[in-house]
């Protein structure tokens, strides 16, 4: 080879493009596949050494710097820390309503278990000797949604443990972000709900509510439709003046963040919709069977963690399919999941399970819902 | 009104007023030219003339006998000075030829009596269209007299002229299509009889509004020819993607144009077409975009083929001083390709030359996939760019090949709008190229 090392693999890649499908050879001079795949050209590429700058800066004449890329070569300026960030501002209404129903303390669990996150990241990555990225937001939304699942009165150390486990054992031992199979907070939330099942359906009521004994514990809406056969009118549960986790109960300020991100084009509706589509119908048809006994479909979507997890945990990128096909079948299959935990299960609540059920058969879903390749079938 | 268009696809800054309002202007005459005898998609030329011989303006100076091949012409009269390898702006090394200029001008004008469409037979058409060396002058460089006959069995029932021009900064097709509409309809026209089609459309972008009227006017209510105003994305341009959106046909994969009875040709070559049949002038000049926040006094230029880069800068301005490190393309941000070295030939396929400033090019470090599916969203040709980026990226030919990684177009928006900015089409080229290396290994 006469020409510099880097040509082998930057022009041979380029050329590609100048070549098209035709696969006639434009040149007499020709790369070996051993020169394309070669060691320096490859240690550009790797993730674990990042150039600084520029891919190659040849000599030239005049003394002129040209920077060498692939194409295309502007992007867009989407990046993970923007869209994390807007995760998080689409959870300020929950966190607020929360602590307007359930006081400082709402905040303070919100807050443990954000910092429990940030600092059990960086102390896994530190360890791993891997690049810090706690900076990228994403640790944040794991500590808010855990902590907006929990009980209001959760105890402080078993928030710290929840967090650790969602953040460590949850996100950070499958690889860090994208390559988490659960959902972190839903992972977090299911350690907790097995290690203190007693706490974590321990439920106090909003402040908002007046009893005439200064009561200790409350019954969530769904609890009280379980084991009570009693119905919380629709109203309370739209605005969230019930019991139950602390950012579960307000239907509204879920909603506004959860439009918030459609309208910024950060989840895809695919996803809300089919998951409580698919609870509004499958609800629907045991309520039309005998309304006496079941709750209506509209009471199933706004209890519990459902909104919630329609538009906050269903809609996590990393723990979601891709494909179109793939996405109605994740979020269906979750919808009829959770109905039938709700109806038929031991528990009240089966958003959860729901949830992490589905996340399991993502990598499935994925590798059989290839969408039809342009011009492909007809 | 909902325009026609594609499915999925990006919108990207264009950056098109730099230039768009701004008339060709023709450039100086080079005092050399590099004359690569391979310009197109095919087999390489042969070399016509040696290192000393005199030769004329449009003097032909390479071909070959081969069907897919064009040959190559002196874009300027002068002496023949070296004949040796050169870098393509595409990269490789190939044949080429220096020209040292004598300053002499041609004159190319309508020959006498004027020639009419209709005593041209389809042959005649295609001859002339390869013995000027034609090719199409949208990027890829396919020669366009193979484009115009059909294989046997199958038929053309539409012309498609290309003048949608997707690619952000270049208003190369622009310009041609504003002012010389007339040679554009009748390079249509001229194609149309050569492919035997019934219609013709000529596709552009709705945000090149002066184009619309104008190009209306020249088609003069022919009932054959429309202008097709398609919604403004990238890549609305890309063959398959334009025909999907004029005639709602899809080509399958791995299948040619002709298999859905049409052919697409950019403006710049109906022009080529134009005056290959009317001024007997071959392909050796042709307008190319200079621009770029890079560059000082942007421009559309009509050069010689074969003018270097270099050369051409220097008539804009130069490189901006101030702007730090720049990156300077052949072609415009989303396809083109950077260069190393300024001294490279402007080419038959070269459609601008983008001088893009440090702070607008990607940044060479990328993250984790985060399957956010927006590379999903954007894929025109359906694929699933993410998954193919790792098949190329771990050399796992065979999966990537089962995932449809060779239908890939290298449109580049998975790259584009990538939140992790991994470098996807990268990789996905790195793959087709492998399986492209494994199957000439196999019928060797």
């Amino acid at each position: 080879m006469e020409s510099p090392p880097f040509f082998g693999g930057l022009s041979m890649a380029a050329i590609s493009l100048w070549k098209g499908g035709l696969g006639e050879d434009l040149s007499t001079e020709r790369s070996s596949p051993k020169n394309l795949f070669s060691k320096e050209v490859m240690q550009e590429n790797t993730p674990e050494k990042p150039t600084p700058g520029p891919a190659a800066k040849p000599p030239q004449p005049g003394n002129e710097k040209l920077i060498v890329s692939s194409s295309p070569h502007f992007l867009s300026d989407e990046s993970i820390p923007k869209i994390m960030h807007n995760v998080v501002m689409a959870l300020l209404p929950a966190v607020g309503f929360s602590v307007y129903f359930f006081g400082l303390r709402a905040l303070l669990l919100v807050l443990v278990c954000v910092a429990t996150c940030i600092v059990g990241e960086y102390w896994v990555q530190k360890t791993r000797k891997k690049p810090i990225t706690v900076y990228d937001g994403s640790a944040i939304i794991t500590g808010i949604l855990l902590a907006l699942t929990l009980p209001p009165g959760f105890p402080i150390f078993g928030a710290v443990l929840g967090s650790l486990f969602a953040i460590v054992v949850g996100k950070q031992l499958f690889g860090g972000l994208g390559y988490n199979i659960f959902n972190p907070a839903l992972l977090g939330r299911a350690f907790l709900q097995a290690a203190y099942p007693v706490l974590i359906t321990t439920w106090v009521e909003p402040r908002t509510v007046e009893r005439a004994v200064d009561a200790v514990s409350a019954a969530t809406p769904l609890a009280l439709l379980k084991f009570e056969g009693e119905m919380v009118p629709l109203m309370d549960l739209f605005v969230g003046n019930v019991a139950g986790s602390m950012g579960e109960t307000s239907v509204i300020a879920i909603v506004i963040g959860g439009l918030y991100l459609r309208y910024k084009g950060y989840i895809n509706w695919k996803l809300p919709l089919g998951y409580l589509g698919s609870m509004v119908f499958f609800s629907g048809i045991f309520w039309l069977y005998d309304p006496g006994t079941y709750a209506s479909p509209l009471f199933h979507v706004m209890a519990g963690g459902a909104m919630l997890g329609a538009w906050f945990m269903v809609t996590d990128m990393v723990t979601s399919p891709v494909t179109p096909l793939g996405q109605w079948i994740f979020a269906v299959g979750g919808g009829v999941m959770a109905v039938v935990i709700r109806l038929f299960g031991g528990l009240p609540e089966g958003v959860m399970y729901s949830v992490l059920f589905m996340n399991a058969f993502v990598p499935l879903i994925n590798r059989h819902t290839r969408p039809k390749i342009f011009g492909e079938g007809l | 009104m909902k325009l026609k268009t594609f499915d999925k696809g990006i919108h990207p800054e264009y950056h098109k007023e730099l230039t768009s309002s701004k008339k060709v202007e023709p450039a100086e005459l080079p005092k050399r030219v590099i004359m690569l005898l391979q310009q197109h998609l095919g087999a390489p030329c042969e070399a016509l003339v040696k290192k000393g011989d005199a030769v004329e303006e449009g003097q032909k100076i390479g071909d070959v006998k081969a069907f897919i091949s064009a040959p190559v012409h002196a874009s300027i009269s002068g002496k023949v000075k070296e004949v040796d390898y050169w870098r393509h702006p595409a990269g490789l090394r190939v044949p080429a030829m220096v020209i040292e200029g004598d300053g002499a001008r041609k004159e190319w004008g309508p020959v006498e009596g004027g020639v009419d469409i209709e005593s041209l037979t389809p042959e005649e058409i295609r001859t002339r269209v390869r013995e000027a060396g034609i090719v199409g002058m949208g990027g890829a460089a396919f020669p366009t007299s193979v484009k115009l006959a059909a294989p046997k069995g199958k038929s053309i029932d539409t012309v498609i002229l290309n003048g949608c021009e997707c690619e952000p900064y270049l208003t190369a097709d622009h310009r041609i299509m504003l002012e010389e509409a007339d040679k554009v309809v009748w390079g249509l026209r001229a194609l149309m009889k050569a492919t035997g089609a019934k219609r013709g459309y000529i596709g552009i972008e709705e945000n090149k509004t002066d184009v619309i009227a104008t190009l209306q006017g020249a088609i003069r209510g022919a009932a054959n020819i429309a202008v097709m105003v398609l919604e403004t994305k990238y890549p609305q341009g890309a063959e398959k993607m334009l025909i999907k959106a004029a005639l709602g046909r899809k080509v399958p994969p791995g299948k040619l144009p002709f298999d859905v009875g049409c052919v697409v040709n950019n403006v710049g070559t109906a022009v080529a077409v134009y005056e290959a049949l009317n001024y007997r002038k071959p392909l050796i000049e042709r307008v190319v975009t200079v621009s770029g926040n890079g560059v000082v006094e942007p421009k559309n230029l009509r050069v010689r083929i074969g003018t270097t880069f270099e050369e051409i800068l220097s008539w804009c301005g130069g490189l901006k001083k101030d702007a730090g490190e720049l990156e300077v393309l052949n072609g415009g941000p989303m396809m083109g390709i950077a260069q190393t070295s300024l001294d490279v030939p402007v080419v038959k396929g070269t459609s601008g030359i983008t001088v893009l400033a440090a702070r607008e090019i990607k940044p060479m470090r990328y993250e984790a996939c985060i399957r956010c599916a927006a590379c999903v969203e954007v894929c025109p040709m359906g694929l699933m760019p993410y998954r193919l980026g790792d098949y190329g990226n771990f050399t796992r030919i065979p999966e990537f090949k089962a995932w449809g990684g060779l239908s890939c177009i290298e449109c580049g928006c998975c790259s584009y709008i990538c939140p992790s900015k991994r470098p996807l089409l990268q990789w996905i080229r790195v793959a087709k190229l492998r399986v492209r290396q494994e199957s000439k290994a196999e019928s060797a």
